[in-house]
């Protein structure tokens, strides 16, 4: 009987501590030790984090691994009310665009900021890909600290991919379109003719993270799809893959799938740099929005830009090159010495692997096929490296290990393969569930991957976890690979549409990070420094109300002399100076989020009552035995009302007033 | 407002802080190091389980003591930056009257408890909320745990200076 049922328990993987348990084959059950390389017991912190994208929800959410718990969504792209994002006064520029205020967007790619190829905790960067803009979020707080948005383009999807010393990230437009401006309307027929791409170089400043539309250089109209850095003897060359090299403009997936092979595009940035420099870009007028959130009066701000300056590819011939690359090719991705780039053709039963050095001697000595749309072309064999073989079916994306190791996603055959670089052979793959898009390898972009594991982000989930009705959460699939084979260790479902992510030990994240915002420091023009700052001011008809929160009362709490359609802007400062207690403020009946005020910060509240009566407010984050008792009042009177603006806390100023 | 803690009240409070802890140690966790890659996950410490053998009511715990908090005439510059804090840090839920905001008030504090003690406390309040039983006993009057409002060590000592004037020091 105990025999059988050790035998029974091993069958289904779920082994004791010191047992090893193999089941035959199949290589997909959750084999011995998973739950133990998993389990972060409780007060115990992760070894990773892991910032994964959010794609349609426009958020970037966090994750501690190994546990696969979910630590914070940070608003992005989107309107977030439960955190005031786009909703308060203060955060609402920070959506700012050309087309005025758009309150989501579509986040695909994470790039943390790397110092020498390495991460340095600073910053992560993510993409917007419908109305495209690139966002920094700043890591000593988790918020998002600056968007800058990009004229020319559309279908920001090969972004926001960075240097290695983060000198820029890049952004090409997935959608050529003709460039922004009076001539941009055209018939959509005119594409080969009228329609270009544009690359966008975006600088960020060492030491503040400021981001500067550095210039764009307009390439051949193709679909630029995704890109990586080159390192270490590659650095200052970047690599894209292109795609729709037909130039369709209607039924891409049948006309754009024509060519046998497409391009990844090499660009010299430091040529780029020279060419700037000489004072060969052309400036072109455009309209963009460049929003920067500041911390010490933790308001946002919108400016307007008017030029970019481009450099035109087809008229500077040592800029870009195009190598050929089965078949619309998706990743494009650089293994850690620099020296391989990997291109996965999305339609190619191959995986070539190009040489750097080869590329370099292929220039020097131009190996060229002929031109397209201006650019050379690199003869295909003086540039490849060599090609894997039958790697499985709808390779998308490559992450590294720091053993010489790649591992590729295979979207249509649903696994993750590892091969070896070099020797460019298959020694490993592993089923995921299911449709897997993007991998990450911690730090499996850097000229140092962490290695340990890699993560499978997956598209469909379909039975894997309990149904929810017609849609289901999209899921992360942790694999260990510190043993020749890959093993599954944990699911976790994930936010939104998971796509690029990256992961980097914890340490580098947590010695930097606010607690809380120094209130001393405060320098937002509506700040109450204590109680006795407190009051309510009318101009016209907006009235300010300047409050302050403290475990367990807002003050004022009792305001009257509102009137129906006054403009009422509720200052919250929140006094706290203690980790972890930020205050809520929520009035009934207001057509906006609420606030959620972090202690030392003074956040905006916009009311514009539409009825008479009395409207509590309340603090809405649970601070202390006594929020319930959080609370206040305004009364609103009618339009043309008598009643004296009062607001107070102890004694209701307007009864003692009426009794003088 | 004063209270009058009776030794079988202490020796309650003693008994249910070792029962009951308010609040994990937080420097236990050194990211990087985590369960999933040791061989035993060490249990996390019971600190809370509060080390009040060696806790000296009379001094409190933290920074200060006798040897580094002198007080002596009363400094009028100091009092003027206290005050200032206070405003912004205090006043919120301490009155400077006996009267009980949403914490005791101010009045007489420097009289019933020494200068280094009120220094340790209001710099490192959740050490000693969790091991002093005269604390014990106003949280469960005041409901609320005193914040850490991040003061600095001057911050300190001149909220101890504007105290000692609201109490009639000269």
């Amino acid at each position: 009987m105990k025999l059988q049922s050790v035998f029974l328990y091993s069958l289904l993987g779920i082994t004791l501590v010191g047992t090893s348990c193999k089941p035959k084959g199949t290589s997909s059950a959750v084999t011995g030790g998973a739950a133990e390389k998993t389990y972060v017991p409780p007060g115990k912190y992760d070894e990773l984090y892991n910032f994964v994208s959010g794609g349609f929800s426009g958020q970037m959410s966090v994750y501690g691994l190994p546990s696969g718990r979910l630590l914070r969504v940070i608003p992005v792209f989107s309107v977030d009310p439960e955190k005031g994002w786009g909703y308060s006064e203060e955060t609402k520029p920070m959506l700012n665009t050309s087309h005025g205020f758009v309150p989501w967007d579509d986040l695909h790619h994470v790039e943390l900021s790397q110092t020498n190829g390495e991460v340095n905790g600073k910053w992560v960067f993510g993409n917007a890909n419908n109305t495209p803009r690139i966002a920094r979020i700043d890591l000593k707080t988790f918020r998002t600290a600056e968007i800058i948005e990009l004229p020319n383009s559309a279908g920001n999807h090969s972004s926001p991919y960075g240097t290695e010393n983060t000198e820029y990230v890049v952004a090409g437009t997935r959608f050529s379109v003709p460039a922004d401006g009076a001539g941009s309307d055209v018939p959509i027929s005119s594409y080969k003719e009228n329609f270009k791409g544009h690359i966008s170089f975006i600088s960020v400043d060492k030491e503040t993270g400021k981001m500067d539309l550095s210039f764009q250089i307009r390439t051949p109209g193709v679909n630029f799809d995704l890109a990586r850095c080159g390192k270490a003897k590659s650095h200052g060359w970047f690599f894209f893959s292109c795609y729709n090299t037909e130039q369709a403009n209607t039924l891409l997936e049948v006309n754009a799938s024509k060519n046998d092979k497409d391009f990844i595009m090499a660009v010299n940035w430091k040529k780029a740099e020279e060419y700037l420099k000489a004072g060969k870009g052309k400036k072109v007028p455009v309209k963009y929005a460049h929003n920067t959130y500041n911390e010490t009066t933790h308001t946002a701000t919108s400016e307007f830009k008017n030029e970019v300056i481009v450099l035109d590819a087809a008229e500077l011939k040592d800029i870009c090159y195009f190598i050929p690359c089965p078949k619309s090719p998706h990743g494009c991705d650089v293994n850690p010495t620099g020296e391989y780039i990997v291109g996965s053709g999305k339609l190619a039963a191959l995986l070539p692997v190009f040489s750097f050095d080869k590329i370099q001697t292929a220039i020097a000595e131009k190996q060229f096929e002929g031109e397209y749309g201006g650019i050379p072309v690199i003869k295909y064999e003086a540039a490849l490296h060599g090609e894997v073989q039958k790697p499985g079916l709808g390779p998308l994306h490559t992450e590294f290990d720091a053993n010489g190791f790649a591992y590729t996603s295979f979207f249509v055959s649903s696994e993750v393969v590892k091969w070896n670089v070099k020797e460019l052979k298959v020694v490993d793959r592993v089923p995921t569930y299911y449709s897997v898009g993007h991998l990450c390898v911690p730090g499996g972009n850097t000229r140092k991957p962490y290695g340990k594991y890699v993560i499978a982000y997956n598209k469909i989930t379909k039975d894997r976890y309990l149904p929810t009705g017609p849609e289901l959460s999209q899921s992360a699939q942790l694999f260990d690979i510190s043993g020749d084979k890959m093993q599954l260790i944990l699911d976790f479902p994930t936010i939104g549409e998971p796509h690029y992510a990256q992961a980097a030990p914890a340490e580098l994240f947590t010695k930097n990070q606010y607690k809380i915002y120094k209130i001393e420091e405060n320098k937002h023009p509506y700040v109450a420094k204590g109680e006795a700052e407190t009051k309510a001011v009318r101009e016209g008809n907006k009235v300010h109300i300047y409050l302050t929160t403290i475990r367990s009362h807002i003050a004022p709490d009792n305001i009257e002399g509102v009137k129906v359609g006054d403009e009422v802007y509720f200052h919250v400062t929140n006094l706290e100076q203690d980790w972890d207690i930020p205050h809520g403020f929520a009035i009934k009946g207001a057509n906006n989020g609420e606030l959620l005020i972090m202690p030392g910060e003074t956040t905006t509240l916009k009311w514009i009552p539409e009825k008479t009566g009395i409207f509590p407010m309340y603090c809405t984050d649970f601070c202390s035995a006594l929020h319930q008792e959080m609370q206040g009042y305004v009364r609103v009177s009618p339009a043309g009302s008598n009643v004296p603006l009062t607001a107070s806390i102890g004694k209701n100023a307007a009864d003692e007033k009426a009794q003088k | 407002m004063k209270r009058i803690v009776s030794f079988s009240f202490a020796a309650a409070c003693l008994f249910a802080l070792v029962v009951v802890s308010c609040k994990g140690g937080e420097d236990t966790n050194t990211s990087g190091t985590n369960g999933a890659s040791q061989e035993t996950p060490s249990a996390n410490n019971s600190a809370t389980s509060a080390n009040t053998a060696s806790y000296d009511p009379k001094r409190g715990e933290g920074k200060f003591d006798a040897s580094n908090v002198k007080v002596a005439a009363l400094d009028e510059s100091m009092v003027t930056k206290g005050d200032a804090i206070f405003k912004t840090k205090c006043s919120a839920c301490h009155k400077l009257t006996d009267e009980k905001l949403v914490g005791p008030g101010w009045k007489g504090v420097t009289g019933r408890k020494e200068p280094y003690w009120i220094m340790n406390f209001i710099t490192n309040p959740d050490a000693m909320i969790d091991k002093d039983p005269e604390l014990q006993a106003q949280l469960e009057i005041c409901l609320v745990r005193m914040p850490n409002q991040n003061l600095t060590d001057d911050d300190a000592r001149h909220i101890l200076e504007f105290m000692r004037k609201n109490d009639g020091a000269k």
